[in-house]
């Protein structure tokens, strides 16, 4: 056996030791095994997370920070060891820093009303990509309404790539925020974030990272990036869906005003005037997703446990098998040809609509997005309405990249009838 | 088991390949665009209509097998129908894809009835056929499928 083939199979081993960690793996789609290849949409969830949420409502179901009896403690407990997970995660300063949000969307809108609103005003510039998620697109549309600044956009190159030089001009004594993703969801494009902060940088510009899509799959410290707000979903990191969490630097958010009012975000309530709380409740009001806190701080616990390089290398490997095979189908293109991308398989097919792919590969079991993916701005640069996208997650083989294949053989054989 | 074939019927493909009365119509005296969000199908009709008699459609537009494929069936089945005819061929079009009605009166629409069985795809049936009803109407505002 040649050193490659050595190195499959102990790959193939730790894959299925994986995969035996998530119940859902095992189910049968229209009577084929299922073969989930749509991750960059939501993770599939191990059983530690199942059982962490499933163990909170069991034996210690309560609110946070309010009661003074045994559930209440052992719950408030749970979710703030949860804090501390994440702010380990990504190498935050202080648990402070972290923020329990819905989600992505929910934490960039906080930044944009909180951040934006109290900073940014009239003839003020915003600079994004071409190749944001509209999460990362229309809070800053919103904002600009609101405050009459302006967006400015980083144009994406033919392979999938920021046009760097065009960030560089468009930087200027007006931006006052920078805001990209640090993986793209369409792409799988890993960007070049810590240039972009280092520039953003000397000019005393502030960079938000919306870390969705790299969170699950690539090692992020937030102090090593010295990005100043990084915004990610716990449903994309094999967490529950309904948390999120922002990450600021606790200087910006400590001079932000509150996003929304309630209850936990307070100090003193009186009709005179109202005092908050400290970070990170400033920004927590209301009572939190609880159980979707401790299901993402178990889904910590499971991917530090494998470790992101194992993890990374793994994904790398499947990307590195997949992309030739897919890229040598006859009237097959993909969209996405980045030097350094995640696992993620964007292609159209000649003849077939993404649509009519999606159908097929479910009924052969192949679970994939079809669609505009969220970025319709990118969809335009590319000049196409719509493609198919496979992406890999940790559990995902060799055999289902085949499976992936064959299925699009499939497509072909029915369309070229 | 899902039988593909059930969806992907020949005809289906044929005009897929082939749409018929594709492309602008001049003349038309109303118009109408339909958009569907969810995977950027778009499809436009124009129609001639005289005396609530259509007598003239074609549509443009891009989109999936289904969805061009019903357009296509649409503008073959309604072309010197009455207007009032055509929402009733309408009713029963969508009766059958979303299968709460019985089909044998639709005949060579007939060949959509598959959709039934793929929910999802139902929206890229009825594309053309809701944006059939806001041009007979001469609404204005696009329509999408949301
Ligand atoms: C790059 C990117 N940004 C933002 C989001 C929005 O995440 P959520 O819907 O979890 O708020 C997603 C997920 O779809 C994404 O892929």
């Amino acid at each position: 056996m040649n050193p490659a083939e050595l190195q499959h199979d102990s790959d193939d081993l730790q894959v299925l030791r994986w995969r035996a960690d998530f119940p859902i793996l095992e189910t049968q789609v229209h009577g084929k095994e299922l073969v989930y290849l749509d991750n960059a949409a939501t993770t599939q969830k191990p059983l530690a997370v199942i059982e962490a949420v499933s163990g909170y409502y069991r034996h210690y179901n309560a609110n946070v920070h309010r009661g003074i009896h045994a559930l209440s403690q052992r719950a408030t407990d749970a979710f703030e060891a949860a804090r501390a997970k994440v702010q380990r995660l990504i190498n935050a300063a202080s648990p402070d820093e972290i923020i329990f949000v819905r989600g992505t969307t929910d934490a960039i809108n906080l930044v944009a009303q909180s951040y934006g609103r109290s900073r940014i005003k009239a003839g003020d510039e915003i600079i994004l990509s071409q190749m944001e998620h509209h999460s990362n697109i229309v809070p800053w549309q919103l904002l600009c309404q609101q405050t009459g600044a302006s967006l400015r956009i980083i144009p994406v190159d033919d392979s999938g790539e920021l046009q760097m030089e065009a960030f560089y001009a468009l930087l200027n004594e007006r931006t006052r925020l920078v805001a990209v993703a640090h993986v793209s969801n369409t792409l799988g494009t890993i960007n070049p974030v810590r240039r972009i902060i280092e520039y953003a940088h000397a000019h005393n510009v502030p960079v938000l990272l919306d870390g969705a899509q790299a969170i699950a799959h690539l090692p992020v410290d937030v102090q090593a990036l010295d990005c100043d707000f990084y915004a990610f979903s716990g449903h994309k990191l094999y967490g529950p869906t309904g948390v999120g969490v922002l990450y600021g630097k606790a200087a910006l958010l400590d001079a932000m005003p509150p996003y929304q009012g309630g209850g936990n975000m307070i100090r003193t309530v009186s009709f005179e005037g109202t005092t908050y709380n400290t970070l990170p409740y400033k920004f927590e009001a209301g009572t939190p997703n609880i159980a979707g806190v401790i299901g993402l701080g178990a889904a910590v616990d499971y991917v530090t446990g494998i470790g992101f390089d194992a993890l990374a290398m793994h994904e790398q490997a499947l990307l590195a098998y997949a992309t030739p095979l897919l890229a040598d189908i006859p009237g097959l293109r993909i969209i996405g040809r980045a030097r350094e991308k995640t696992g993620i398989l964007s292609f159209v097919l000649e003849g077939a609509h993404p649509h009519d792919i999606g159908t097929i590969l479910d009924t052969q079991g192949v679970a994939i997005r079809t669609g505009h993916h969220c970025t319709m701005p990118l969809m335009a640069r590319f000049g196409v309405a719509a493609t198919a996208r496979a992406s890999f997650a940790l559990y995902n083989t060799r055999q289902e990249a085949d499976a992936l294949v064959a299925a699009i053989y499939k497509v072909k054989e029915m369309f070229e009838r | 088991m899902i039988d593909l074939r059930e969806l992907y019927q020949e005809t289906i493909f044929d005009h897929y390949r082939k749409p018929r009365n594709y492309g602008r119509l001049d003349g038309a005296n109303r118009r109408a665009e339909g958009y569907n969000p969810l995977c950027g199908d778009k499809v436009v009709l124009y129609l001639r209509v005289e005396n609530g008699v259509i007598l003239d459609v074609r549509f443009e537009g891009s989109g999936c097998a289904i969805a061009t494929a019903s357009a296509s069936l649409l503008t073959e089945n309604i072309k010197g129908r009455s207007e009032e005819e055509a929402l009733q061929l309408m009713d029963g079009f969508i009766g059958m894809v979303t299968g709460v009605a019985t089909t044998g009166e639709l005949g060579k629409l007939e060949v959509l009835a598959g959709v039934r069985e793929f929910p999802q795809r139902v929206k890229c049936a009825t594309l053309a056929w809701h944006t059939m009803k806001a041009a007979l109407k001469n609404a204005d505002e696009p329509v999408t499928t949301e």
